[in-house]
């Protein structure tokens, strides 16, 4: 053992090191490609965003390092220390930061920009850790409707859900950003696998089906008896008591809600949010040259780019500035263009392998704080990458968040790479301590 | 840690999830990059350098074939500012004659939004013929300069600006809105240049060219297959005589008013006359354009862009009565002999509206000639407070319904970019003015005379002595005789409209006075010979100054083939300068020359008098 103690890559998993490395060089050598020009061919020229973005990975190494280095009880000490500060700096950047596209979410330090609601993601995965591995979150399943026993059992997921809302109202609020405000939502999948009620989830993800559907659906009238029909159509399939019954017609009573507050939520979004939706839904008249252009532009790009792609810096689409944004949140249209199908589905698989290796080393952890950790990890990850893709081939909205590891930028490369290798970290130690 | 083996489970589902969405996703990939082409088809698109062809605008003529407007060649210098690479800087400026910061301003603007250095961008606009001479020679060693052909409007005599209209580059919102123009294109701003912009404009060529990832032009796409010749834009028959415009702006020159001349049996616009007016030459060409726009729109003492023809509202005054004569005698309340006294007003004895002296009471006729105020109050009494209708509001209302049928108070439906309704006072507005039921007759009584609240466009004036030439018909005033060809014109304006009073001898006896104005009445000094012309003029106060002279004629009497309607402004007496200005226009027009030693004085005298100059002229009395 003493001779391991010097070693900062003992029981480091190899495996998740390996691909790390793998998505960021792909990411670095796609990032001069797109913005690629014949006058700045060198890509270690940190005039341009590939020199940059070098100079961002080094820091990421020198961080990843660094945290190796440290010792894993740090991490979970300063939890609690990480999510106030934290806090505290994303409400300072709104008086401090310097206005970019209309909001105050960067600290400016000469050329380059911080954005504190990108390390959000990793202190908040923190103090979740800590707060659910202290406590027993299991909740009761039985349905009940005494408030009474509602808040004795639901007391600790009202306070995990707390820890999780505070940084996304705080920077969707204060910060104006929606694309990292959403990703805070991820983490309601660590509740669930930490016991949280799949009851939750269900209603969650029937919401949003029938939200998407009631904008789809322009007959609403006719949209609320068909869920009328489908509620008691299911009452023959189960046990006819009361029970069910009042059950079914709560969920009928609940998505009717869903449906008739959908015109008033979409009716009080943002213009460019309306918009967006109406692109992704193919609402109404999308104007191609404007509001529908990065969607439109960003298909076209992965679309032309077949089995194999046009060939490394081939890419006449992202060449030529067609796809705004390439760089960052486009950066797929660069791969889907140039590397094609084959190309695109290897980053794909990639960070899909990444994810589900994380899980995969979470599962294996003695303490329930690695765990939740590194649930907390794989989902954040998948959340970035699900919306991603996902706006560049017109299955989500656009929403702007980057790809993990890939995208240019220095704030998301290196919360990105704290937030994974903490878990790293704490995976290494996985045996000498129980938390 | 019991918890967790129960919940162990979840992982599965998590996990199976994660994988299904990302299967979603590889099947859209799929999809887009393997089956459908569209995407494919596009990305070729955007690979594409668009070369546009301008294509040439459409002539305008006159109603005899004389060429309006023509076009000349003017060329913009292009640039590519990436390609600028290697350019021979210093000599695009001597050329140029700009400055080296000039030059990278331009540069730089070329390069922001919604420019890009990739794309091509206005450096210079409409280069002088001498500076495309000089630069042509030395365009080889300018690289990621070109020249882009375009062409700009000539108008081989400065006449009828404010008709024609001019051409300016589109404005940023519609040109986002277009589908057609983009950021840079001209686009007919005013007039017919703007009313019949879609057949003047044309349609845009293109050239395909393939370009390859650095952007240089490889090839014509399919050797050319696609690629569109530049449609010209179709010619336009302006249904103005440019003689007639020509002279009429002459002697409009130096007096603010309007103008309009209409063939009565077809509703064409003989010319439309807004004066001050400016050389519409000025309004051509980049720096020049906007150096001489701002110069005329600052002007605010004579206001030269202001269309006074079609957009200034003026009140008839006298020249209304003739529909008052039409709608009384169309009620039976008045005929060919029935006679009002008239002493210096209304009620007689002095009182207001004043009438000037004129010998006493008149009958129909006379009172046309004369312009008996007097007559014509008692007439708009007589209307309004008709036994026929059991309250006066209602008596009212008869009289704007019928006066409406006239032409003022609605919209024309004209083929000018103006179609202003003007004003029929409403029994709703006298009842927020003066209270409900606390107004009669009386009290609008000037409105019987033409003035009050009563306000028409000079092209309304001239539709109503059209009607009155007609003997109760009109066709929609046009300005365009045809499209393309002579003749081929939209069917609106080949269709006649039928005014409230229809019978011919009720018309025959306003017209006898409006031919008596010239032999004896009003404007008898302005009678000419060998032509039986009818008139009537007009006097309109106004709160802006002495009385605008109006007059309103056609001529000849018979088949009549020309009408007017001139408006001077603050001018004082309608038969002073309106009529002469009138008779005289439709003397050249019928007649082709001025010829009589006394009538070649009147025109002296009207091309001489400038009231705009402050050259005040002589004012005579009666």
């Amino acid at each position: 053992m003493a001779r391991n103690d010097k070693d900062i890559f003992y029981g480091v998993d190899r495996v998740t090191l390996l691909v790390y490395i793998l998505l960021v060089v792909m990411g670095w050598l796609n990032i001069y490609a797109a913005v690629f020009d014949e006058e700045h061919q060198n890509i270690f020229d940190t005039s341009q965003k590939y020199g940059k973005q070098l100079i961002w990975i080094t820091g990421a190494a020198i961080i990843a390092f660094s945290i190796l280095v440290i010792d894993a009880n740090f991490y979970t000490a300063f939890a609690y220390f990480f999510y106030g500060f934290f806090i505290i700096a994303n409400i300072l950047v709104v008086f401090l930061g310097r206005e970019v596209k209309g909001s105050r979410s960067w600290f400016r330090f000469g050329d380059f920009g911080i954005q504190p609601a990108e390390f959000m993601k990793f202190a908040t995965n923190l103090a979740l850790a800590k707060f659910l591995s202290n406590q027993n979150i299991v909740v009761n399943q039985q349905f009940r409707l005494k408030l009474k026993d509602l808040i004795k059992n639901y007391k600790n997921t009202f306070i995990a859900l707390l820890f999780i809302l505070v940084p996304l109202i705080l920077i969707k609020k204060l910060q104006d950003e929606t694309g990292l405000a959403i990703v805070f939502i991820a983490f309601i999948i660590v509740l669930y696998r930490e016991g949280l009620s799949v009851g939750f989830l269900i209603f969650g993800l029937l919401a949003a089906v029938l939200f998407v559907v009631a904008l789809v659906v322009t007959n609403l009238t006719g949209l609320l008896i068909t869920l009328a029909v489908i509620s008691s159509a299911s009452f023959l399939f189960v046990k006819r008591n009361k029970k069910n019954l009042i059950l079914i017609v709560l969920v009928y009573l609940s998505a009717a809600g869903v449906v008739l507050a959908t015109n008033y939520v979409y009716n009080h979004l943002e213009p460019h949010q309306k918009v967006r939706i109406d692109v992704l839904l193919g609402r109404g008249n999308v104007n191609l040259k404007k509001e529908g252009y990065n969607v439109n532009q960003a298909k076209i790009a992965i679309g032309s780019g077949g089995f194999f792609g046009k060939g490394y810096l081939q890419g006449t689409q992202t060449k030529y500035d067609f796809v705004p944004e390439q760089d960052t949140d486009f950066i797929f249209c660069t791969v889907g263009e140039e590397w094609g199908f084959l190309g695109s589905t290897i980053v794909i698989f990639l960070e899909l392998f990444l994810i589900l290796r994380v899980i995969f080393l979470a599962e294996r952890q003695r303490s329930d704080y690695s765990r939740i950790y590194g649930y907390g990890v794989a989902v954040v990850l998948f959340f970035h990458l699900a919306v991603n893709i996902g706006m560049t081939i017109g299955l989500m909205p656009v929403i702007g968040i980057p790809l993990p590891f890939f995208s240019y930028g220095g704030s998301s490369l290196w919360s990105f790479t704290i937030l994974l290798f903490i878990f790293i970290k704490l995976d290494a130690n996985r045996l000498l301590i129980l938390r | 840690m019991s918890s967790n083996a129960q919940l162990g489970d979840r992982k599965f589902i998590i996990g199976g999830f994660f994988c299904l969405i990302v299967l979603i996703y590889i099947c859209r990939l799929f999809y887009i990059q393997l089956i459908d082409d569209q995407y494919l088809r596009s990305a070729q698109n955007n690979a594409f350098r668009y070369q546009t062809e301008y294509p040439v605008r459409g002539y305008v003529f006159d109603r005899n074939g004389k060429l309006l407007v023509y076009n000349s060649p003017s060329y913009d210098l292009m640039v590519i500012p990436r390609e600028t690479k290697g350019c021979d800087t210093a000599s695009v400026c001597e050329v140029l004659q700009i400055t080296k910061q000039e030059y990278l301003r331009r540069i730089k603007k070329a390069c922001q939004a919604p420019n890009s250095p990739r794309k091509e961008s206005v450096f210079e606009k409409q280069m002088s013929p001498r500076t495309y001479a000089a630069l042509q020679e030395k365009l080889y060693r300018f690289k990621g300069f070109f020249v882009q052909k375009r062409t700009v409007r000539k108008y081989p005599r400065p006449i009828a600006a404010h008709l024609l209209g001019y051409v300016g580059e589109i404005s940023k919102e519609k040109a986002e809105k277009s589908t057609y123009y983009k950021e840079g294109d001209y686009i007919g701003i005013s007039g017919i240049e703007n009313s019949y912009e879609s057949v003047l404009c044309g349609k845009k060529g293109t050239q395909i060219a393939i370009t390859d990832v650095h952007n240089k032009v490889i090839g014509k796409y399919m050797d050319g297959k696609y690629d569109t010749a530049a449609i010209s834009g179709k010619a336009l028959y302006c249904s103005i005589d440019m003689d007639l415009q020509e002279y009429g702006e002459r002697l409009m020159h130096g007096k603010k008013g309007a103008l309009v001349a209409i063939e009565p049996s077809t509703g064409e616009i003989l010319c439309l006359i807004s004066s001050p007016s400016y050389d519409p030459n000025l309004l051509v060409g980049g720096k020049e354009r906007s150096r001489n726009f701002t110069k005329l729109y600052y002007d605010t003492i004579n206001r030269p862009l202001y269309n006074r023809a079609l957009t200034a509202t003026y009140p008839p005054g006298s020249t209304f009565k003739l529909i008052d004569a039409l709608i009384a005698q169309n009620d039976g309340l008045i005929s060919k002999s029935t006679v009002f006294p008239c002493n210096n007003g209304y009620p007689p004895g002095g009182g207001k509206p004043k009438c000037h002296p004129h010998g006493g009471g008149k009958d129909l006729i006379w009172s046309v000639a004369v312009s008996c105020n007097s007559y014509y109050s008692y007439v708009f009494r007589e209307i309004v407070d008709q036994r026929k209708y059991p309250h006066f509001i209602d008596g009212y209302n008869h009289w704007r319904d019928m006066v409406k049928t006239f032409g003022p108070g609605t919209s024309l439906g004209t083929d000018l970019p103006f179609d202003k309704p003007g004003n029929v006072p409403s029994v709703k507005y006298y009842d927020k003015v003066f209270g409900k039921d606390h107004w009669r007759s009386n009290t609008i009584i000037s409105l019987g005379i033409g003035q009050a609240e009563l306000l028409l466009v000079p092209l309304q004036m001239a539709n109503v002595a059209t009607i009155v030439a007609n003997r109760g018909y009109y066709y929609v005033p046009h300005s365009i005789s045809g499209v393309g060809k002579p003749g081929v014109l939209d069917k609106r304006f080949k269709e006649k409209h039928y005014a409230g009073v229809q019978k011919q001898e009720y018309y025959e006896n306003v017209i006898e006075g409006m031919q008596k104005c010239f032999e004896g009445g009003t404007a008898s000094r302005s009678k000419i010979p060998d032509i039986i012309a009818c008139g009537k003029t007009g006097t309109a106060q106004n709160p802006h100054g002495a009385d605008h002279a109006e007059f309103q004629a056609f001529a000849p009497r018979e088949n009549p083939k020309i009408v007017i309607a001139c408006i001077v402004e603050n001018a004082g007496f309608g038969h002073m300068w309106a009529a002469p200005i009138t008779s005289l226009m439709i003397e050249k027009y019928l007649k082709g020359t001025i010829t009589s030693p006394a009538r070649l004085e009147i025109e002296k005298r009207m091309l001489e008098a400038d009231f705009i100059n402050g050259k005040t002229p002589i004012v005579e009395t009666k």
